[in-house]
């Protein structure tokens, strides 16, 4: 069981574009990017491409990835992994739907902070 | 309704009250009955005045398919027959844990020893105005089919609010009994649990062509009438008139009883693997339970959960372990399967069959040689054998390469090799259905020296137009000529066999109108295709259907999808118009404000005669906007696959040696082409001498003005590989240089590939066919130029003034924000 203390609850899942992103901004860290996938899946990435930092929030997401939008990296947004010949990792943070709602993982998000 | 007088003071057993006459609660006491028909007595309560029906089977009531009798699962019989004590239409309002009782409604109190809830679900009644008005009604049980059929009695017109499965039945019932049904629905896709993009879109287009009015992205604002219904508006204004309104967004377990009897509760009633609540003695099944965190809204993991509930309170306890579960429904005939998670991620790999002309889509997704998930559209015949294997985590790694095809196939012994199946067919076996084409035709162009893909379609017209028979021409090129199969031109990306060319000629062709449609028609691989083919699509979409085609965001780059150049800290840079490189003391106050205002911590002279301020945050953007807009200007779409400036030199109106109005044929050109969106970025220069110092000879469009006229040239480019502009014509008058130019561009925006410039298009076309196009062809000329303009009626509106009004705003804004320092870790 987790208890509601350990998810923040960041909005409605419908306030994010159907393959698209919104971000949440931590203060004093990097902004956490929450995807919303073609299937209604919700992921949440650092906001902070591997390679050169490029904002992945404003990418293209095409089915579980997203294309930095600096050098067209493809990011994979349940691992973080880069796919196809780049290497290197986005942190993730856990993200789930309750009601609607779209809770991210407290703890991660502060690690985010850190 | 007759009870059998049950002899309580006589009968010592112990007691077991349920509550809920439904799917679950009566399916749970046939389990327990089955095993051990002694052990209990029974007294069900159930809110309807009904006995147990098959609630699925409304549909085919609504339908006029079936009567309620043909629904009745457990007629007043079975409860005699069994002993059991129904309350039926007396809903239990409170439970009292400490005193062992429940009491309904009408006050009938009774104790028991164990008390099970199967209270199922209540439908979501979403909260706007007008939600209470006569004629608003969900789709939960035999009244609002009885209220459906009523309303339908009378015609008139039926808004279902919902395109999930339950109310997607609720309209085809509605529509075959004669209404007009308009289907609202808020998500872009149609039932988007259950079916991707893909197949959402082939069910909308299936249902639309029966009659009924779909409408997805539909967000409800209100829900009108005097006294009773009549209509819904939209969030974006729309009013449509209704008689009737079902509400079938959804549903949510029913929980409010337990609740308030102190049982743990989170999304549904808490349960263990033996469907025990947090008090031993309560028991949940069905809809209104939560177990490990998963809620259930379909039969198949109620029948489960029965079985482990009767296991435990009579056999040995089994344990539930939870449910993986499968879609599979009908509507208007429309076969549609769904199991397991489909939504793709790391490591899966999608298998996608899409055969457009049969109506069929199937993706089964692989992880780790097991199957994870499957959607089917219009042949469900293999659901249950992907259905079996996902259950089973079969390892298909022996069957990946058929998989696709299907049972019948796959395990059709000895044709598990596709190249030996194609092997197997006949001469005269039908390789392209859309050609005609045999597969001995195939074989003899093959075989006369058609040794690539597209030499076939070249030749014999085979895989040439849907692409769908593509694998099997393939196969065929492997079988005949062994490793001597030339590759093909590039394709567009990985995820479809066709290229550019090809994919522009059919989207005309076939008069295709969407990205989805798009993807379907012509076979792609992927169900949302990627970063390279989405952009490419969006565009010659637009391309081919000014003013119809409702522009895909995101599957715009970054810097289009915001009007400002995204740069390598995050932030923006805006760069605003200057016509023709003009500019005056309010625009330059206008723009030294917000360098100030937004700390822009640089202002640049770019290579194209503008201003350009970098460092803009993306939240200020909007604010930026206005502030340019309220000085008079407009984005100079520094950020686009579209015109971007016009240099110019001064010419004749200050410079000793101009010949002509250079800046003000430059503010024309640019008044007649800005908006427009193109292959690539696109600029126009002009000089007023054949000094040329506006360049104009490196760029995509350049005009050198002369003595006796107007030097046009085209294809120049100052990128990596330096192109200098080729002589395209001369003209005479400052309108034929307009006229030429808008036709050149036309041609560039219908032919050249996304994503290639003037220059390297002229190169593969060559300059003749240019020349033939614009210059010798008066007409054609003339029909590209209406071509372009009627277009640009379209796209000058101008995107800074759209969003600095709001539009669009939480693309600009986070969606929340965090302060650590404040949190308590």
């Amino acid at each position: 069981m987790t208890s509601t203390a350990e998810w923040l609850d960041i909005g409605w899942v419908d306030q994010i574009p159907v393959r698209g992103s919104r971000t949440v901004q931590v203060e004093g860290g990097d902004d956490i990017a929450v995807f919303r996938t073609a299937e209604g899946k919700v992921f949440a990435l650092l906001d902070r491409c591997p390679h050169k930092h490029g904002r992945l929030s404003q990418g293209i997401v095409h089915g579980g990835a997203v294309a930095c939008p600096l050098h067209n990296w493809r990011i994979s947004l349940s691992t973080g992994e880069a796919l196809g010949d780049d290497k290197g990792c986005t942190p993730t943070v856990p993200v789930k739907i309750d009601g609607g709602r779209v809770l991210i993982c407290r703890a991660s998000t502060l690690k985010a902070a850190a | 309704m007759e009870h059998r007088p049950i002899k309580a003071d006589s009968d010592t057993r112990e007691h077991l009250v349920v509550i809920g006459n439904g799917m679950a609660g009566c399916r749970a006491v046939e389990e327990l009955l089955a095993r051990d028909p002694a052990r209990y007595r029974v007294k069900i309560f159930g809110a309807e005045p009904r006995v147990n029906y098959n609630r699925i089977m409304l549909s085919p009531v609504l339908a006029g398919e079936k009567s309620f009798d043909d629904i009745v699962i457990n007629d007043a019989d079975w409860y005699a027959k069994n002993g059991i004590a129904l309350i039926a239409g007396d809903p239990v309002v409170a439970i009292d844990r400490a005193a062992k009782t429940v009491t309904t409604r009408g006050g009938v109190s009774e104790s028991y020893d164990k008390l099970l809830i199967a209270t199922g679900s209540d439908p979501f009644i979403i909260p706007v105005p007008g939600k209470d008005l006569p004629g608003v009604i969900a789709f939960r049980d035999m009244d609002d089919v009885a209220a459906m059929l009523d309303a339908a009695e009378k015609g008139g017109s039926a808004v279902v609010i919902g395109g999930g499965l339950l109310g997607l039945e609720a309209a085809h019932g509605l529509s075959l009994r004669g209404m007009k049904v308009t289907v609202l629905h808020l998500m872009p896709t149609l039932m988007e649990r259950q079916l991707d993009e893909a197949a959402g879109w082939l069910l909308k287009q299936a249902l639309e062509a029966r009659g009924q009015t779909i409408l997805t992205g539909a967000d409800t604002a209100e829900i009108v009438g005097d006294g009773r219904v009549e209509g819904v508006i939209l969030k974006d204004g729309t009013l449509i008139p209704a008689d009737l309104v079902v509400m079938a967004v959804g549903i949510r377990p029913s929980t409010a009883l337990a609740r308030e009897a102190g049982l743990a509760v989170g999304r549904g009633i808490q349960v263990d693997d033996h469907m025990v609540t947090s008090d031993p003695d309560v028991l949940a099944v069905g809809e209104c339970v939560e177990h490990d965190g998963q809620v259930y809204g379909l039969v198949a993991p109620l029948w489960d959960m029965c079985r482990s509930l009767a296991d435990g309170l009579v056999e040995k306890p089994t344990g539930y372990r939870g449910s993986v579960t499968s879609t599979k429904l009908k509507v208007s005939g429309i076969d549609v399967f769904s199991a397991g998670d489909f939504s793709g991620g790391d490591g899966c790999e999608d298998i996608v069959l899409r055969d457009a002309s049969r109506g069929v889509y199937k993706r089964v997704i692989v992880k780790d040689d097991r199957i994870v998930g499957a959607v089917l559209y219009g042949d469900t015949a293999d659901g249950n054998w992907y259905f079996d294997l996902l259950k089973k985590q079969e390892d298909v790694s022996d069957l990946r390469d058929v998989l696709i095809f299907g049972q019948a196939f796959a395990s059709g012994g000895g044709q598990a090799d596709p190249k030996a199946a194609v092997a197997a067919l006949s001469d005269d076996a039908e390789i392209c259905g859309c050609n005609g084409v045999t597969k001995g035709q195939v074989v003899s162009c093959i075989a006369k020296g058609a040794h690539s893909l597209d030499a076939v379609r070249g030749t014999c017209k085979a895989s040439a137009s849907c692409g769908s028979c593509t694998g099997l021409v393939e196969n065929l090129l492997a079988l005949t000529l062994g490793d001597d199969v030339q590759s093909g031109p590039k394709t567009m990306c990985k995820c479809t066999s066709f290229g550019h060319d090809d994919v522009r000629r059919e989207i005309v062709a076939q008069e295709m109108r969407s990205i989805p449609e798009v993807m379907q028609k012509l076979h792609w691989a992927t169900p949302d295709g990627c970063s390279s083919c989405r952009p490419a699509l969006n565009y010659y979409l637009l391309c081919a259907l000014p003013g119809d085609y409702v522009d895909d965001q995101q599957s715009r780059f970054v810097n289009e999808r915001l009007h400002a150049n995204i740069q390598k800290d995050g932030t923006y840079s805006v760069v605003p118009r200057m016509w023709g490189g003009l500019t005056n003391p309010t625009e330059l106050r206008a723009i030294a404000d917000v360098v100030e205002k937004y700390n822009a911590p640089m202002v640049k002279v770019t290579g194209g005669q503008r201003l350009d301020i970098f460092g803009i945050r993306k939240e200020d953007l909007p604010a930026v906007w206005a502030d340019l807009n309220a000085a008079g200007m407009v984005s100079g779409h520094a950020y686009g696959k579209a015109l971007r400036t016009v240099k110019t030199c001064v010419g004749s109106e200050w410079c000793r040696f101009g010949t002509q109005d250079s800046t003000g044929l430059g503010v024309k050109l640019e008044r007649m082409s800005w908006g427009s969106w193109m292959p690539h970025k696109f600029k126009i220069a002009v000089s007023g001498c054949p000094r040329n110092c506006a360049e104009a000879t490196i760029k995509d469009f350049g005009v050198v003005c002369v003595d006796s006229g107007y030097e046009l040239h085209v294809g120049g480019n100052g990128g990596i590989h330096v192109r200098a502009t080729d002589l395209l014509c001369k003209v005479a008058t400052e309108q034929e240089a307009m006229d030429y130019c808008a036709a050149f561009i036309q041609l560039y925006r219908e032919e050249a590939r996304y994503l290639e410039r003037t220059a390297p298009w002229i190169e593969r076309v060559g300059l003749d066919h240019i020349k033939a196009r614009i210059v010798d062809d008066e007409a054609g000329r003339e029909a590209l130029r209406a071509r372009f303009l009627y277009s640009q009626s379209f796209s000058q509106d101008d995107p800074w003034a759209q969003r600095a009004e709001g539009a669009e705003a939480e693309h600009h804004a986070p969606m929340a924000r965090f302060t650590p320092q404040k949190e308590i870790a």
